[in-house]
C-alpha cells in the first residue's frame, strides 16, 4: 500500500515537471521582464516562455469569445490579457533597443558563446546583424569621402558598450555564501553574504551571474 | 579655427527638438569633408618638404583635427539615425513628407531597411502572424479610453463587429488596442480624466 501511495506522488511530480501552469510561465516572463528592464546588459533570452503565453493568450481570447458580451466578467478578463500583452512587449522591446544601443559588442560577445547558452534568440541574432549591416552601410556613405588614412571606422571607436558597473536594486532569492565587490576607486575587495529574501543595492556586475542563474531577481 | 564647421553641424542638431529631424546638411558636411582633405594635404606637403626636422607638433595638431572631424561627422550622422529610429516606433513605417524631405538618399534606404529587419523580426515572434511590439507602450490602465475625434474620419469597425462613425470633435469611449493606432495617426485625440 505504501508503495503504491509513493509511485502515486512520483507520477504527480513528473506531470509538474513536464507542463506548467500558465501562471507559472507568467511569473516567469514577468521575472525576466524586470530583469532585463534594469540590467545593464542583454539578459539570455527567454523566448520559450513568451512563445507559451502568447499561446495561452491565443486560447483564452478564443474563449472569451464564446462568452457573452454582457458578462462583466469578461471585460476583467481582458483587461488583465491586455496588462500581460503590455508584459510580452515591454520586454522584447527593451531586449531590442539593447541590441541596437550595443550592436557591436552584443554580437562580438554572443559570437564567443556556444551553441546552447546562446543569448539572442535566431531571429534577435538575425535583426542584431542587419541592424549592424544597415548602419555599416549608411556610415560607410561619409566615410568614403574620407582621406585615405581616415576613411574606416575602427572598432574601438564604434563600440558602445553596457556599463556593468551601474547600480541595481535587487531582493535576493536564496542564501548566498560570498558576493564579491570590487572597489575600484581604491583597488580593494569586499565580500559579503546575501541572506535569504534581503534587499540590497550593488554594482550589476558583482551580481551579474546571479541575476543570469535566477539566485537574484531585479527590482 | 579648425574643426568650426563641424561644431555648427553638431549644435545645429542640438538646437531642433528631440522629436523632430532638422534637413540634412549636405552643404556642412561637404565643407568638412573637405577641410579634412585640406588637413590631410598639408600633413603630406610636410612631410614631403623636410626630411630632417619634421615639424611633429604641426602634424599631430593636422591629424588631431582630422580625427575630431571625423568622430563629429559621426556622431551627426548616428544621431539623426537614433531620431529616425524613435520616429519608426511613433509614427510607423510611412513617413510625413515634410520629414521625408529633410532626409538624405542614404537616410531614407537606411530606414526602408530598418523597417524591413524590424518587420521581419516581428514576424517571426509568436506561432502565426507575428506580434506588433510597437503598440501596448504603456501599461494599461482600463480597458477603454475616451477619445475625441479631430477629423471626419467615416467608417470604423470595432472589434465585436459594430461600425462607429467618427465625427469631427465627438467623443467616443474606444478600447484602448483599437484606439491607440488612430492616435498616434492623428485621427483621433486622448481626452483626459
Amino acid at each position: 500500500m505504501d508503495i503504491d501511495i509513493r509511485e502515486l506522488i512520483d507520477d504527480e511530480d513528473d506531470e509538474n515537471q513536464e507542463e506548467m501552469t500558465a501562471q507559472k510561465v507568467l511569473q516567469n516572463v514577468e521575472r525576466a521582464w524586470l530583469n532585463e528592464k534594469f540590467s545593464p546588459e542583454i539578459l539570455p533570452h527567454q523566448t520559450d516562455y513568451v512563445e507559451c503565453l502568447l499561446e495561452q493568450i491565443k486560447g483564452m481570447e478564443g474563449n472569451l469569445a464564446k462568452l457573452s458580451k454582457t458578462d462583466p466578467k469578461v471585460d476583467l478578463h481582458k483587461l488583465e490579457l491586455e496588462r500581460i500583452k503590455f508584459v510580452i512587449t515591454s520586454y522584447l522591446r527593451t531586449r531590442l533597443k539593447k541590441i541596437e544601443s550595443f550592436c557591436v559588442s552584443v554580437l562580438e560577445e554572443e559570437a564567443t558563446r556556444s551553441e546552447e547558452d546562446k543569448y539572442l534568440s535566431p531571429a534577435e541574432l538575425q535583426f542584431a546583424k542587419e541592424f549592424a549591416l544597415n548602419a555599416d552601410n549608411h556610415f560607410d556613405t561619409i566615410l568614403r569621402h574620407m582621406p585615405q588614412l581616415y576613411n574606416k571606422l575602427d572598432r574601438n571607436k564604434k563600440i558602445i558598450e553596457p556599463n556593468l558597473n551601474s547600480f541595481v536594486f535587487l531582493k535576493c532569492n536564496k542564501h548566498i555564501d560570498s558576493v564579491i565587490i570590487k572597489n575600484t576607486l581604491e583597488g580593494q575587495e569586499e565580500e559579503i553574504v546575501l541572506e535569504d529574501n534581503s534587499q540590497h543595492l550593488m554594482p550589476y556586475s558583482s551580481v551579474a551571474e546571479f541575476v543570469k542563474n535566477g539566485t537574484v531577481q531585479l527590482i | 579655427m579648425y574643426c568650426d564647421k563641424v561644431i555648427e553641424l553638431l549644435k545645429e542638431l542640438e538646437r531642433s527638438r528631440e522629436d523632430t529631424i532638422p534637413p540634412y546638411n549636405n552643404d556642412g558636411i561637404n565643407q568638412v569633408l573637405s577641410e579634412m582633405k585640406t588637413l590631410d594635404a598639408e600633413i603630406i606637403d610636410f612631410l614631403r618638404k623636410q626630411k630632417d626636422n619634421l615639424p611633429l607638433d604641426a602634424i599631430r595638431l593636422r591629424r588631431a583635427a582630422i580625427e575630431r572631424n571625423k568622430r563629429c561627422l559621426m556622431t551627426y550622422i548616428w544621431t539623426r539615425l537614433q531620431r529616425l529610429k524613435e520616429m519608426r516606433w511613433e509614427i510607423g513605417a510611412i513617413l510625413p513628407s515634410d520629414v521625408r524631405q529633410n532626409l538624405s538618399q542614404s537616410e531614407i534606404e537606411w530606414f526602408n531597411n530598418y523597417c524591413k529587419t524590424l518587420v521581419s523580426y516581428m514576424k517571426t515572434i509568436g506561432s502565426d502572424t507575428g506580434l506588433n511590439l510597437t503598440q501596448d507602450t504603456k501599461p494599461p490602465k482600463s480597458l477603454y479610453t475616451e477619445v475625441r475625434s479631430l477629423v471626419d474620419a467615416g467608417k470604423l469597425e470595432l472589434e465585436s463587429g459594430e461600425v462607429l462613425i467618427l465625427r469631427k470633435n465627438s467623443q467616443y469611449m474606444l478600447s484602448r488596442s483599437q484606439a491607440e493606432p488612430l492616435i498616434r495617426q492623428g485621427i483621433l485625440e486622448q481626452v483626459r480624466q
